[in-house]
């Protein structure tokens, strides 16, 4: 029991606080930051399987984050069917045209020895079918893109239920983080970082600039939900009573029959949004609950134990007949998965999908600073970890303006220090999780909760 | 008159502009290589430390421009430089005295230090925020034209005009300057030679007598140079906005490792590859083909291999290939 008490410490203290937002900001800040401490927590735990039980270093986060967010759109929009009677044909040849080249280069470098010649025929088969792609695409496109370019002007999805698209977020991110594997995965730590960060760079800018397929930087908005709608629940009777219920106390004090209603319209309001976001954290809690279970079995499995192996001592690992390779592999795979899940998670939650949003700074090295806080191996120490950033990340601003308010009360208002400090608050959020980095690091690099080794 | 029309189009739009950006790049990546062969680890807050010489330079060069100096017809900015690189370069040297000094001394995998790196990088970027904001600023005052379209075309008769920015000529002269004395530096001095010796075999150094402490402190100055100059160059030709350095690290660090990282000249020379890469597969070639092909043969489209939005994939692209083909990039890494 002892050794859970940092734990369960740990998380108490990280819940106390979320509470503690609620009462004096409001309910609905609180949970919407425990939304996206919840979807934190899941790219956390996606970053820490590939750090922490391997030592891969993964700066691509942000590329996986995307994927996911594109899932949501290709799977829960409805499908545009002009679009796909000016342009589909074309762009399902392309697709094809695609899987032709990506085998005949594997039948190539099987077929062909010599290494220059092998070389050269895989550049000219990629230069070839890019010409030809752009040949059948080219028009297609332009067509596509002039549907109704004001509210679609792209493919559109397959209009399926949209937790469905968290699978495929999944699938997505596992597809891509293979080919980006073959091709990273072989290199030393330092450079994989800056090849997977720029190789995410790259997915971001297609993503960013194909309008035909997520309609790019003009953003999908109005996705579906698996929650009601706020607007629906209050028309709903169930609800109107149910408010009614908790409020009971509120109520009776007022006398007047239209300020009552004023009132219980006002708290309808309010607790539609809250409960709508309750909804929410409900299916990210259940999604962490199950990821968390299933990474905690595989650490103490043996093929936890084999990974661990690996990270600690790679040669003598291989040595003992494991494959470092494939394990590797495959656990950038499954890592880089469960973070495609989370970017699926986040469209889902923000309801809209804005490619330009995804910038390395929040989606990478924001990641990376909550595995390293947290702790690395540890899934509870991950999860903390984003718990815990991610709650700085969005509260230093308030904190740094009661800071300096609190710091530059003897000044006067007009003062042009001060109206400098109070207009840069927000700025003080790179400045708290900065240096909360360095201070881990240098005093306890291990993470607020570090790895445990249970020694059977 | 056709083809030298031609060859005016293409130095306009893309040799000349190429060589600007290639020449900040292979500045930035210099820094990186430096970083990376002596201290042994992936500089990320390269974006935001360029920043913050910059950032430094602008101020100097509002307060300059305040009490009524300048520089005539050149831009203050360059008066401004050496105030920028002495606390660019205190300002580096705190930060490893604080941060990188430590795990230096304990001999911690490169990881941690890039780890750390990304510490650093946050801080410096609240600090540039707190105190200039993440606005954009232009900073460039004396002339802007050496040669305006106009001038030339007048001057030459010819129907394509030529302009160049009097910051596209600072920047290669400058940076042919700072790169010149780095060189001459790392390879005729004595300092530069311990410094080389320390990047190749640290305890093999450490064994002739070679002071650690110093080849660290001067590994810092250089790189305080060569951010500092790097930064404010591209500022003055574009304009300084805090974001965009930061993103502009991922070119640079493309640039390193496409020459080879940890050696200085393939970082020079890859900060040219990269740049030529971007702009040349980017340009829309129409105009250029218009000239050279008989005028029944005259091209429709652009023209262009990829859209401009892709600008920072091609470079990226080119990085994946090299890995992929030459993980030691172009000219041999490590060694400096």
């Amino acid at each position: 029991m002892k050794q859970y008490t940092n734990i369960i410490a740990a998380y108490a203290i990280m819940i106390l606080l979320i509470i503690m937002v609620g009462i004096l900001q409001s309910w609905s800040i609180a949970l919407s930051i425990l939304n996206y401490c919840l979807i934190s927590a899941v790219m956390t735990m996606g970053a820490n399987i590939q750090w922490g039980y391997a030592g891969l270093i993964n700066f691509g986060i942000m590329g996986y984050t995307a994927l996911g967010g594109l899932a949501v759109v290709l799977v829960s929009v409805a499908p545009v069917p002009e679009a796909w009677e000016a342009g589909g044909f074309n762009m399902i040849i392309c697709l094809l045209i695609i899987v032709t080249i990506v085998f005949s280069i594997k039948y190539i470098s099987k077929k062909i020895q010599s290494s220059k010649k092998k070389n050269f025929s895989i550049a000219g088969i990629i230069i070839l079918g890019l010409i030809l792609l752009r040949f059948v695409s080219g028009p297609a496109i332009e067509s596509i893109e002039a549907v109704d370019p004001a509210k679609t002007g792209f493919l559109g999805g397959l209009g399926m239920p949209i937790l469905f698209s968290w699978i495929i977020g999944g699938l997505f991110a596992a597809g891509v983080a293979f080919v980006i594997g073959k091709i990273a995965l072989g290199l030393r730590a330092d450079y994989l970082a800056i090849a997977t960060l720029l190789i995410a760079e790259i997915i971001v800018s297609i993503i960013k600039h194909e309008d035909w397929l997520a309609r790019g930087v003009k953003n999908v908005i109005g996705l579906k939900r698996p929650v009601p709608y706020e607007i629906d629940l209050q028309n709903t009777p169930w609800f109107i009573e149910l408010v009614e219920k908790f409020n009971k106390g509120k109520l009776s004090i007022i006398n007047s029959m239209t300020e009552r209603q004023d009132t219980l319209n006002q708290l309808i309001i309010e607790a539609s949004s809250v409960y709508v976001k309750l909804c929410m954290a409900g299916l990210f809690l259940s999604v962490v609950i199950v990821l968390l279970i299933l990474t905690q079995k595989a650490l103490y499995s043996p093929w936890g134990r084999k990974m661990r192996a690996i990270r600690d001592n790679e040669i003598a690992a291989s040595a003992m007949g494991k494959n470092v390779v494939k394990e590797h592999l495959l656990i950038f795979i499954l890592g880089s998965a469960i973070v495609g899940i989370a970017g699926a998670m986040m469209v889902t939650n923000d309801g809209l999908f804005t490619p330009g949003s995804y910038r390395p700074m929040r989606y990478t090295f924001v990641i990376w600073v909550m595995v390293i806080v947290g702790g690395t191996g540890n899934n509870f120490g991950s999860i903390l970890g984003g718990f815990v950033v991610w709650f700085l990340w969005v509260e230093a601003a308030p904190i740094a303006l009661f800071l300096i308010n609190l710091f530059t009360s003897h000044l006067p208002e007009t003062n042009a220090l001060k109206i400098h400090l109070i207009e840069s608050a927000p700025y003080f959020r790179f400045l708290m999780i900065g240096i909360g980095l360095l201070i881990i690091m240098r005093y306890r690099p291990q993470g607020i909760l570090p790895e445990k080794i249970i020694k059977q | 008159m056709d083809i030298l029309n031609a060859i005016i189009v293409l130095l306009n739009y893309t040799i000349i502009p190429a060589l600007s950006y290639g020449s900040q790049l292979a500045l930035g990546a210099i820094f990186v290589t430096l970083v990376y062969g002596v201290l042994r680890f992936a500089n990320f807050a390269t974006g935001d430390m360029m920043s913050f010489g910059t950032m430094v330079a602008v101020l100097f060069t509002y307060y300059f421009q305040s009490i009524g100096i300048n520089f005539g017809i050149l831009p203050t900015a360059l008066l401004t430089i050496p105030f920028a690189i002495l606390i660019m370069i205190l300002y580096m040297l705190t930060i490893d005295k604080f941060v990188f000094s430590y795990y230096r001394i304990k001999k911690s995998p490169p990881v941690q230090l890039a780890m750390v790196s990304v510490g650093v990088m946050f801080v410096t970027q609240a600090i540039i925020r707190i105190i200039i904001g993440p606005f954009d600023r232009r900073f460039l005052d004396g002339e802007k034209f050496i040669l305006k379209a106009i001038e030339f075309k007048e001057m030459t008769g010819l129907s394509e005009g030529l302009t160049i920015k009097s910051t596209q000529l600072i920047t290669i002269v400058v940076t042919i300057i700072v790169v010149s004395i780095m060189f001459w530096f790392l390879n005729k001095t004595k300092t530069g030679t311990s410094m080389r010796a320390y990047s190749d075999n640290e305890d093999l150094a450490l064994l002739s007598g070679i002071d650690p402490k110093k080849v660290v402190m001067i590994t810092w100055m250089i790189a305080g140079v060569l951010a500092t100059v790097g930064g404010v160059l591209y500022g003055l030709d574009k304009s300084y906005k805090p974001f965009v350095y930061f993103n502009n690290m991922l070119p640079i660090f493309a640039a390193a490792i496409v020459g080879g990282i940890g050696n200085p000249f393939g970082a020079f020379l890859g900060g040219y590859v990269i740049a030529f890469a971007e702009i040349l597969i980017t340009y829309a070639y129409k105009r250029f083909f218009t000239y050279l092909l008989p005028e029944n043969l005259e091209p429709d489209s652009l023209l262009q291999l990829l859209s401009t939005d892709y600008k920072f994939a091609v470079s990226f692209s080119i990085l994946v290939i090299v890995l992929l083909f030459r993980p030691s990039g172009i000219f041999k890494g490590k060694t400096l």
